[in-house]
């Protein structure tokens, strides 16, 4: 039998090159048919969605970029009539209104004292937040001790260091809103970590101050704390003793945000199982100590959400001191709405618009910086 | 209920007031160095923030006129803007020295909150605003329209007892604020429009072609506007309601910003009165001699200020109607200074 050498078949001695998956299992085909159109129902929900986006966006678009003035002196820029064609967001009103958006009534020659406080608190704040920056113990200092102090002198002003005193009913705008809100977020995360600890704590008297501080102030609508500090307390207190208008709501508000502060605190601390306590008492620690070391850290970590959740919803209840006269962004919009100089047909829709932006910037930006922070924080938790 | 509730509030405040704020507004002034106003948070002509953030408007400027009085300078002055809410008790706890802020002179007002009005700066009421395309030149001709008002104010029953008054069929489209209002108003959702005088210049310019729109001459209710101090302070009551007094009578002696210091040398007796020039009627109120001097060289006199900020120089374009001089037809008739 003779061996042949030809082969019987055809083997291909090297593999084929690989072929990309079918169209229908890859690519945003594949993606649109897995997680838009896998089920009737989903369709249905699909077009539905798909539907409602038609309907919103483009006209927002319209509105808000292709027909927008974008600059202009006064109303006769934003005006169909004048411009002759539709008009969409007035941009030039914001435009001219900027600086009394920022600085509401701040006399105009001393606005470089609110810029540098802008700055200073810009640094404190990246400082902080920046996990891997160097000295943040520093600037922990900074931002807590120094900065609050500096800012204070520059705001108001002080005889004693040459700057003209600026009363605070001339402050307004996005100035009030952050200094409502960062004096709100500042204070009441360490009052409301004493107030939670407090409301656990074994000694009677202090359990029961708390308690009553938490529950009276939860109890009560944080308008009624503002009207009670600015229409109410001067009534009780004498004449020539008037606290300053501006200080009377921060107050409110950070007592406010602290009652809430507390609570959220207490649900982390009450999540840290008993053997934690136990662990740290055999180590000797003290109360204090035990909670520095052991306790908090990791009560804290557990509830990140529900302390971002609060400083957002703290940001947003600053719009309430508007209601007692305060200027705050809000506020300072509001009242650019009654100047004729711009009254048109479409500057509220544009002055809400550029409020809400300001708003949705700030808050979206503390739930993404929390979310980084629990990712890393949570790290030990990972496989 | 809320009034109910509102009443009792302000009540208690005015009797805790009394005894919270003592007498002499004016020295407490002069040793603070400037005056607490009470003025609006925002409205069109009368209290407006400039880009700037300046304060301008016709309220703005009779506070303005009370600092040059008494400091000669019309900045010294500090605005509290008070929501229509705190406006009385910030007056009755001496956060205010004075309220200047669009405040209906009511008796209620007058007595029982412990005020004291000290004139009126701005006679205001309701009106109509309506197209020009209906060719209407009167209200008594708006029967069977259907009119735009805002919800739950006296707006509504002024409205209501106009009609019946003068026999007269309306239908009536009322919203929740006075936004919604202009807007169904502008998309024809209603053949008028209603509200104060003032506001219906100002609301006009937010509609899509002010133009087309005229406002009639009728004005069916009386809203006059007025300063008001406390009660119980007649030396500062005295110099409220004179400031404004001479801003009026240096516009019926032809006094203006401009031609003030001409005037100084006038012969015209009157004038030389107002001027401080003869008598010491300044003295008499516990302001220097030439306090209205002061008053019409740094802010204007009433004619002036009603142009700049409400009348034909300003956007708003309102005629002087009412608020005209006494001696042109109008109400606003100043006792003279002797």
């Amino acid at each position: 039998m003779a061996i042949t050498t030809e082969p019987v078949a055809y083997v291909r001695g090297t593999p084929i090159a690989e072929q990309p998956p079918p169209l229908m299992a890859r690519g945003w085909v594949a993606w649109v048919r897995e997680n838009l159109f896998s089920s009737v129902g989903n369709t249905i929900l699909t077009l539905i969605a798909l539907y409602i986006i038609y309907l919103v966006v483009p006209p927002a678009i319209r509105f808000f970029f292709l027909d927008a003035v974008w600059t202009g002196s006064d109303r006769e820029a934003c005006l169909a009539a004048s411009v002759g064609r539709e008009v969409g967001a007035c941009w030039a009103y914001v435009d001219a209104k900027f600086s009394y958006f920022v600085y509401g009534s701040y006399p105009w020659d001393e606005r470089w004292r609110v810029d540098i406080v802008f700055v200073l608190g810009a640094i404190g704040i990246a400082w902080l937040l920046w996990l891997d920056a160097p000295k943040r113990n520093l600037g922990a200092l900074y931002f807590f001790v120094i900065f609050p102090v500096v800012a204070f002198i520059l705001l108001r002003g002080s005889t004693a260091v040459g700057l003209e005193r600026v009363d605070t009913s001339l402050w307004g705008g996005i100035l009030v809103t952050l200094v409502v809100s960062i004096v709100g977020i500042v204070v009441s995360l360490p009052l409301g970590v004493l107030l939670a600890l407090g409301r656990r704590s074994r000694l009677p008297l202090v359990r029961l101050a708390s308690v009553i501080f938490i529950e009276v102030v939860r109890g009560v609508p944080l308008i009624t704390v503002l009207f009670m500090a600015n229409t109410m307390l001067p009534l009780f207190l004498p004449g020539n003793m008037s606290p300053d208008r501006l200080l009377r709501p921060l107050v409110g508000v950070a007592l406010f945000a602290s009652a809430y502060m507390a609570e959220v605190v207490r649900g982390g601390l009450q999540a840290i199982p008993k053997g934690q306590y136990e662990g740290a008492m055999s180590l000797g620690l003290g109360y204090w100590r035990m909670m520095r070391l052991i306790i908090l850290p990791q009560a804290l970590r557990i509830v990140i959400p529900g302390i971002v959740n609060t400083f957002i919803g703290l940001f947003k209840d600053t719009t309430l001191v508007s209601i007692v006269g305060i200027f705050d962004l809000i506020k300072t919009v509001e009242v650019t709405l009654v100047d004729p100089t711009w009254a048109t047909p479409v500057t509220r829709l544009t002055g809400y618009a550029f409020a809400g932006l300001f708003y949705f910037i700030c808050c979206y930006g503390m739930s993404r910086y929390s979310l980084a922070v629990e990712r890393r924080l949570a790290a030990g938790q990972k496989r | 209920m809320k009034r109910m509730i509102a009443s009792v509030v302000v009540g208690l405040a005015a009797g805790f007031a009394a005894t919270a704020v003592s007498a002499a507004t004016l020295d407490q002034i002069k040793q603070k160095g400037f005056i607490q106003c009470g003025a609006n948070t925002g409205l069109a002509g009368f209290g407006v923030p400039d880009d700037k953030g300046n304060w301008t408007g016709l309220d703005v400027d009779l506070c303005r006129a009370l600092a040059a009085a008494v400091f000669d300078d019309p900045n010294k002055v500090k605005f509290i803007p008070l929501s229509a809410k705190d406006r009385f008790t910030a007056l009755q706890s001496g956060e205010a020295d004075v309220l200047i802020r669009n405040t209906t002179w009511t008796m209620s007002r007058d007595t029982s909150l412990g005020l004291n009005f000290t004139g009126v700066n701005y006679y205001d009421g309701q009106g109509f605003m309506v197209r020009k395309s209906l060719g209407i030149s009167s209200a008594l001709e708006l029967d069977g329209a259907s009119v735009c008002t805002q919800q739950g104010t006296t707006t509504e029953l002024n409205l209501a007892d106009y009609f019946r008054a003068n026999n007269m069929k309306y239908e009536v489209v009322a919203f929740a604020t006075s936004d919604e209002t202009v807007k169904a108003y502008d998309s024809g959702r209603c053949d008028a429009f209603t509200t104060d005088a003032s506001g219906l210049y100002a609301e006009r310019l937010k509609l899509t072609n002010p133009d087309d729109h005229i406002v009639l001459p009728e004005i069916i209710s009386k809203e006059p506007l007025g300063p008001s101090v406390r009660h119980g302070d007649d030396q500062w009551f005295d110099v409220v309601k004179w400031v404004h007094y001479a801003m009026l009578n240096a516009e019926e002696l032809g006094v203006t910003k401009a031609n003030v210091d001409e005037q100084l040398k006038s012969d015209n007796p009157e004038i030389k009165r107002l001027l401080g020039a003869e008598g010491k009627f300044g003295e008499a109120i516990g302001l220097t001699n030439d306090w209205a001097y002061r008053v019409i060289k740094h802010v204007g006199n009433y004619g002036e200020i009603f142009e700049k900020n409400v009348g034909e120089g300003s956007l708003l374009k309102i005629k002087r109607g009412l608020n005209a001089l006494w001696t042109k037809g109008g109400l606003q008739y100043a006792p003279p200074i002797r």
